[in-house]
């Protein structure tokens, strides 16, 4: 796909590239683009390496204890870990149907010019930095909880584990909201385009056979387009495991433990913002720099997945659709 | 038309009125944000607000000058650290380089933005921090610049890719040189993408909160030079929205609305740019 440097430079002698800046040119440019391998193995490496004491002490069972104890040196990452993918999949529960469901809108339903414009808005709600969410998350998602929300679901769905207990506001489920409101915007416009890209004869021959419009699209383009959507999926779930600062702001900051969504938690990012400045001690740091290099695998993991995933759907919309 | 068929067309016609609905709803969140943030900021926005310092704690007024410099000193260091090392190594990927070398350098970047702002704020630590054993304006524009190098390179590599062939042709068979070619037709032909790229790299960056808690810190106080901590906008919206005290959540409100109304600005001025440029295929 790129264009190189191709016969026009390589007829000429090395002396005479160099004269004319050519292979000035590559080898600056070549500096820059090196270092950004350098920084992301750098970043790699020194994870890994600043997080040796914990891992030589602890071991796994720095994943199975919940015991967060700075005065005793005993680190177990079990609730952060817990809270930070209970907030994710809560926010994945609210998010995909909303985010699917706009999606469909937009790539089936609403005229180009209407499609273009909310996709343009949809765009600036990406942009809002996270700081704003937990803003917005503070002054009216936790209120709105405390004082509707929580006593609403006790009093209809609070035969549940899930909904009992005291509701403080923050918790569990008020950070997936939030998280949910964050992440919408990645599933509608990644699905929105995998959605594009699923050819017209699919739709064309759904609705032919009798079809509602619906069925149509609920049966055949959205399966069509089903592994781009997972990857969407997973980029929000990415997005949402590895979000600081709304979460730390009305996720409650408790290591504990619940099965109810009520109960104020605690997610990785959040633990890691709230105590890496205050962490005496070598292996209170390493911990903490451990439990981000389990943050960083996680979103690897995912980030590739997803990766993978809208690739080879766009490929076979356009792909199989002109064959 | 019997029941069945009236049934089929009912839920249809309900389902997709629903996703209507669904598109509303996402959309409506921006209004409603924006909307709140005005309401409770805006009367905030003052003079006091650009040009005092933090009061205080206990005392009412002031404002948040130092954040504003703070904000734009590390913004301005990110740029300088970001823009470069993303526009040339484009370049590089986009003009130069074997297809196997390209991969490499578009997984790391890929990668690199895939990692959580927060774990980039724990590597500015180490990297920057820690050696000299104290949070600097340096730490913290080194952080974000770190963040702005993938957003950069690869949109810039996908506008220059998206110069057509014939263009890089035809100033070779005048005789000009490749980096000629790139400076004097090719950079300028994708300036447009290019500034759109910088402009939202910028943008994300602008708002980005967790890589500075534990880089550039926070300062109640005016921070010269850049070795010293420094207070920014991001970080202070944080520390009033969690603080206890009644007018530091109004500055809060304030400080929000005047960050989003920033970043909204930029993004609209870079779709504003690229739209009046040339046609680029969409990704």
């Amino acid at each position: 796909m790129a264009p190189s440097a191709g016969p026009v430079s390589g007829s000429r002698s090395l002396l005479s590239r160099l004269r004319e800046g050519d292979e000035i040119a590559r080898i600056i440019t070549f500096l820059f683009a090196a270092s950004v391998v350098l920084i992301t193995l750098l970043l790699v490496y020194d994870l890994w390496q600043d997080s040796v004491l914990p891992r030589h002490k602890f071991g796994f069972h720095f994943f199975v204890t919940s015991v967060w104890d700075p005065i005793f040196d005993q680190f177990g990452a079990l609730p952060f870990i817990y809270g930070t993918l209970v907030t994710a999949g809560v926010s994945l529960l609210l998010a995909v149907p909303l985010g699917l469901g706009a999606a469909i809108f937009l790539a089936e339903l609403a005229p180009a010019r209407v499609s273009d414009t909310l996709e343009f808005f949809i765009d600036l709600l990406a942009a809002v930095p996270s700081v704003i969410y937990g803003l917005l998350g503070v002054f009216i998602v936790v209120p709105l909880m405390r004082e509707y929300i929580q006593p609403g679901l006790k009093k209809t769905l609070g035969f549940l584990p899930l909904f009992s207990g005291p509701g403080y506001g923050v918790g569990f489920l008020t950070a997936g909201i939030v998280l949910a409101i964050m992440v919408i915007p990645y599933i509608i416009s990644v699905s929105r385009e995998v959605l594009l890209s699923v050819p017209r004869d699919q739709r064309e021959a759904a609705l032919g056979l009798g079809a509602t419009r619906w069925e149509s699209t609920w049966r055949v383009v959205v399966p069509f387009a089903r592994t781009g959507i997972m990857g969407s999926i997973f980029l929000a779930l990415a997005r949402a495991l590895g979000e600081t600062m709304a979460v730390t702001m009305v996720i409650g900051n408790t290591p504990t433990i619940s099965a109810s969504l009520f109960s104020p938690g605690y997610s990785i990012a959040a633990v890691i913002a709230n105590e890496f400045t205050e962490a005496t001690g070598d292996l209170y740091l390493q911990s903490l720099i451990e439990l981000g290099l389990v943050l960083f695998l996680l979103t690897f993991i995912l980030n590739g997945l997803a990766r993978i995933l809208i690739i080879v759907t766009s490929q076979r919309g356009s792909g199989v659709g002109h064959a | 038309m019997n029941a069945r068929l009236r049934w089929r067309k009912f839920v249809s016609g309900f389902m997709l009125s629903m996703t209507g609905v669904c598109a509303f709803i996402a959309v409506s969140v921006l209004f409603f944000i924006l909307g709140y943030l005005v309401y409770h900021g805006g009367t905030s926005v003052n003079w006091n607000f650009f040009t005092k310092l933090p009061a205080p704690v206990g005392e009412s007024g002031g404002g948040m000058a130092n954040a504003i410099v703070g904000s734009a000193k590390l913004l301005a260091l990110a740029t300088l650290i970001g823009v470069p090392i993303g526009f040339f190594g484009a370049i590089y990927l986009a003009e130069f380089s074997g297809s196997a070398v390209a991969f490499v350098v578009r997984y790391a970047a890929d990668l690199l933005n895939g990692v959580p702002s927060i774990v980039i704020g724990i590597f500015a630590y180490a990297l920057v921090v820690l050696p000299v054993k104290h949070f600097s304006t340096l730490a913290g524009g080194f952080a974000l610049g770190l963040m702005m190098i993938p957003i950069t390179l690869r949109s810039t590599e996908e506008f220059l890719l998206a110069v057509p062939n014939a263009l890089r042709e035809a100033a070779m068979a005048l005789g000009a040189s490749k980096w000629k070619t790139i400076a004097t037709v090719i950079v300028p032909a994708a300036y447009r993408g290019i500034l759109t790229a910088v402009l939202l790299a910028f943008a994300r960056v602008a708002g980005e909160t967790a890589p500075l808690l534990f880089t550039a810190f926070g300062n109640r106080f005016w921070s010269p030079g850049w070795g010293q901590p420094t207070a920014s906008l991001p970080v202070m919206i944080f520390t009033y929205a969690i603080a206890p005290y009644e007018d530091w959540h109004r500055q809060a409100w304030a400080a929000g609305l005047v960050l989003l109304g920033l970043i909204l600005v930029i993004n609209i001025v870079a779709r504003a740019i690229l739209a009046r440029g040339i046609a680029v295929p969409r990704t």
